[in-house]
């Protein structure tokens, strides 16, 4: 018998898409029956009192947990959310629910012996609810209280080799794509890269000492699966600087029928036979391909990397050999002056291990500036914009170069600088009058 | 419920700490298909909805077989997915960046006792474990934040709209008939806690009622510079005010310049903005991060409130629903949403849609708005 009704709840239980109620209701009951015997050292009912929580948010149609507390591990000032619920008298289990933000792996690839271990250690000190995975990248665990803050990182730490990821002013827990573990697009290892930068900045993600989150993420190719360019300060995206490789044979296949286009990702319809012309070579965004007979030529010099025709041929195309990132500055989501889209800052930079020009010259530097004149809560994008993008580039001690911008500006309100002007900028009022009378 | 010890030493809490260790190493974890193959990946196919294959130099095959999960997950299912990924997959199993479960196999043979297993595990709701999909030119798995299950700043909740909106597109999440991908997003709040601002479709949780002050507890809840600093449109100032013959430091807020961003209560617990009329569901579309043909774009207000109607939110679902439907019938083959609506002109998007254009649809915030506007005399009657 279930603690709580929960008649509106229950209305998502149907349909076929994986019911979180129903999932939330067979741990509640996992956890009233106990046949593990674990020693709960949270509320055994705490997820009775979820759900119970959760219906009253339903009927009234607004959040039941109050704003956060000041709750962490000792020395960090991030990876854990304090949460209490705003009506702790009828949902004891749930009056302290605090979050920890986990660390994930790179490619969020696990074993299940690992998986196993962390479910343990969660149902024991835990509500056994979590997040697979948060927003940013990490494990989310969803619920404890304070006094087992310290028993988990602990025991995380101690037993588990695993630390906790970022929250609040820091470096929030860094991202990557599958990259070259599994995908033929990844230009660069996502994963060394992600994993480096990771443990070089450790003190950056557990002590908030930054204006306001600083989000590192890694796409492997332009196609952006873990969307770098939307939501990342520093955006890194794989790219390459010789040619396409092409592979003649393949592309008479596609032309001929016998493989499928897009790897088959448009099986569901009839989109009539392949036209190559049509599907590929008319939707180059630069129109720099062309069927010369039975040869597939681009002219590679032309090229954007805009992915469409690898990704259309897959068997045919293939990326170049001369790999590295291009790295883009300033994305981030509405709060506070609208959204904005990374910046192309870097167009090419080599990944090679132990990544010194990536940490030296372009993050390094971006950092001091940001946090020498960045305003308390501004994103980097936001002191972009209101620095302008001339700043940045001198920060990086970069040449300006058009492919930073998308054009250059229509207005000449240029901000001449001194040293810029033959002669500087004091001249003498009564030199000017011997020539102009007043 | 006795406390158990985990060896942690309060009175020593620097005794054997372990700190700054980082997460562990990504190839602790690769099955060994992946460990070998690794940067040596040749090529990759859909073989059916939520299957795919990628070929390695070796000749190496993985199969791969993508699940939709909600996010919200118990330990409970997280040890349903290691038993399956024992019997089939050498005990691994990794999570996309949209929340879907990859259950890979090294072998063809061993695909189709997966998918069996899978297709055969539902919840006692009668809703299923592990759908197969997500793959292609199909909708893949919402990305979503908490909501009203663990957020204290949301103006919906986001497992519910979530999962009503997944089990309306539930084909689609299973068929390639799409033109392209249909990415879709939730964020129960502006914050954003995800990137809903370049989604195909993007659900959106909006406040519209200016926050109300907790004047008896204001000055003593929250740093009052810091709450006018968080506006940004200034709509807030300092004020004294009269609480029980009292004078208290507080605020005010004129609530013509707010445009109920939440970043106040944000920074201030004594500014509440929720409201069970007051909030509801903005539906953007039109966005996208990939560089695919065209630049990453941002989404678009199409919709400008949706009520939240928990539990099931039939008109946040049926109004996506007809977006897509409207998107799946007339754009080209690889266009994504965005690309359709520049091509055929919003006008023509919101007649195909069969939206209602309303004023609210209209950008007015700052500088940027004025170049959203339409200044050229081409427009389709």
């Amino acid at each position: 018998m279930a603690k709580h009704e929960t008649p509106m709840l229950d209305q998502l239980e149907s349909g076929p898409w994986p019911s979180f109620v129903s999932d939330l209701k067979q741990e509640a009951e996992k956890r009233a029956k106990n046949a593990a015997g674990v020693e709960f050292q949270i509320p055994q009912d705490a997820v009775e009192d979820l759900l119970g929580v959760l219906e009253l948010s339903y009927k009234h149609g607004r959040t039941h947990w109050k704003h956060g507390g000041i709750v962490g591990v000792f020395g960090y000032g991030g990876g854990v959310i304090g949460r209490y619920c705003d009506q702790p008298q009828m949902f004891p289990g749930v009056a302290h629910f605090h979050t920890l933000r986990i660390n994930q792996p790179g490619g969020k690839f696990y074993t299940t012996k690992y998986l196993r271990e962390l479910c343990d250690l969660w149902d024991f000190r835990g509500s056994g609810i979590t997040n697979m995975h948060g927003s940013t990248g990490d494990i989310i665990f969803l619920g404890t209280t304070t006094p087992q803050l310290e028993e988990i990182f602990y025991e995380l730490t101690h037993k588990y080799n695993q630390d906790l990821g970022g929250s609040g002013s820091n470096l929030r827990t860094p991202a990557d794509c599958i990259g070259q573990a599994r995908c033929e697009y990844a230009c660069y290892d996502t994963q060394a890269l992600c994993y480096d930068l990771t443990n070089e900045y450790q003190d950056e993600l557990h002590r908030p000492a930054f204006p306001y989150k600083f989000k590192f993420k890694f796409d492997g190719c332009p196609n952006c699966c873990v969307a770098s360019i939307a939501r990342s300060d520093l955006s890194f995206i794989g790219t390459w600087k010789d040619d396409i490789k092409i592979d003649q044979a393949a592309v008479q296949a596609y032309i001929g029928g016998e493989i499928a286009p897009n790897a088959g990702a448009h099986s569901g319809r009839d989109w009539g036979k392949f036209d190559i012309q049509k599907e590929v070579i008319n939707l180059c965004p630069t129109g720099c391909m062309a069927m010369d007979g039975k040869t597939l030529k681009i002219n590679n010099r032309e090229c954007t990397r805009c992915m469409h025709c690898i990704n259309v041929m897959p068997r045919a195309l293939h990326i170049g050999d001369e790999r590295g990132v291009s790295i883009l500055a300033g994305a981030k989501a509405p709060i506070l002056d609208g959204a904005q889209m990374g910046t192309l800052i870097v167009p090419f930079i080599e990944v090679e291990p132990p990544y010194t020009k990536i940490k030296e010259e372009v993050i390094e530097p971006i950092w001091d500036w940001w946090m020498e004149e960045g305003k308390n809560r501004e994103r980097l994008g936001e002191l972009m914009k209101r620095q302008g993008l001339q700043k940045l580039i001198e920060v990086l001690g970069v040449d300006p170069d058009p492919r930073m911008v998308q054009e250059p500006r229509s207005n000449p309100y240029i901000f001449w600088k001194e040293d810029e002007v033959p002669g500087g900028w004091d001249r003498d009022i009564n030199e000017f009058r011997k020539y102009h009378q007043r | 419920m006795a406390f158990i010890s985990s060896g942690y030493n309060p009175e020593k809490p620097m005794e054997d700490r372990i700190t700054d260790i980082g997460p562990r190493k990504f190839d602790e974890f690769y099955p060994p298909v992946i460990a070998k193959n690794k940067g040596k990946w040749l090529y990759h196919e859909y073989l059916q909805p939520g299957v795919l294959v990628h070929v390695a130099e070796s000749g190496d095959e993985v199969y791969t077989v993508r699940c939709g999960g909600a996010r919200l997950m118990s330990t409970s299912h997280i040890r349903e997915i290691c038993e399956i990924a024992d019997k089939h997959c050498g005990g691994h199993v990794r999570w996309t960046t949209r929340n879907n479960i990859e259950f890979m196999v090294d072998n063809k043979s061993k695909v189709q006792p997966l998918l069996d297993d899978l297709a055969g595990r539902k919840f006692k709701g009668g809703s299923f474990k592990f759908p197969v999909g997500g793959t292609g030119a199909g909708v893949s798995n919402i990305v979503h934040t908490q909501g009203w299950i663990h957020c204290h700043t949301p103006a919906t909740d986001a497992s519910g709209p979530v999962k009503a909106v997944m089990d309306e597109v539930f084909a689609d999440f299973q068929s390639h008939r799409m033109p392209a991908h249909v990415r879709v997003s939730l964020a129960c709040c502006l914050n954003m806690c995800g990137a809903v601002h370049c989604s195909d479709i993007a659900i959106l949780g909006y406040h519209r009622k200016p926050p109300m002050l907790d004047h008896e507890y204001l000055d003593k809840m929250c740093e009052i510079p810091l709450a006018i600093a968080a506006c940004p449109t200034a709509a807030i100032k300092p004020a004294k005010v009269e609480i029980n013959g009292q004078k208290l430091n507080s605020v005010a807020v004129n609530n013509e310049r707010c445009m109920f961003c939440g970043n106040c209560y944000t920074m201030c617990p004594s500014m509440p903005l929720a409201d069970t009329e007051g909030d509801g569901i903005v539906i953007m579309a039109g966005g996208k991060v990939s560089n695919r043909i065209s630049a990453p774009k941002f989404s678009k207000v199409v919709v400008a409130f949706i009520p939240n109607e928990a539990p099931r939110w039939p008109r946040t679902s049926a109004t996506i629903k007809q977006i897509i439907e409207a998107y799946a019938n007339d754009a080209r083959k690889y266009e994504r949403l965005g690309e359709w609506a520049e091509r055929i002109g919003w006008e023509r998007f919101f007649e195909k849609c069969e939206l209602d254009f309303t004023h609210h649809l209209i950008d007015d915030f700052r500088d940027p708005a004025y170049y959203t506007w339409r200044q050229t005399s081409q427009f389709k009657f």
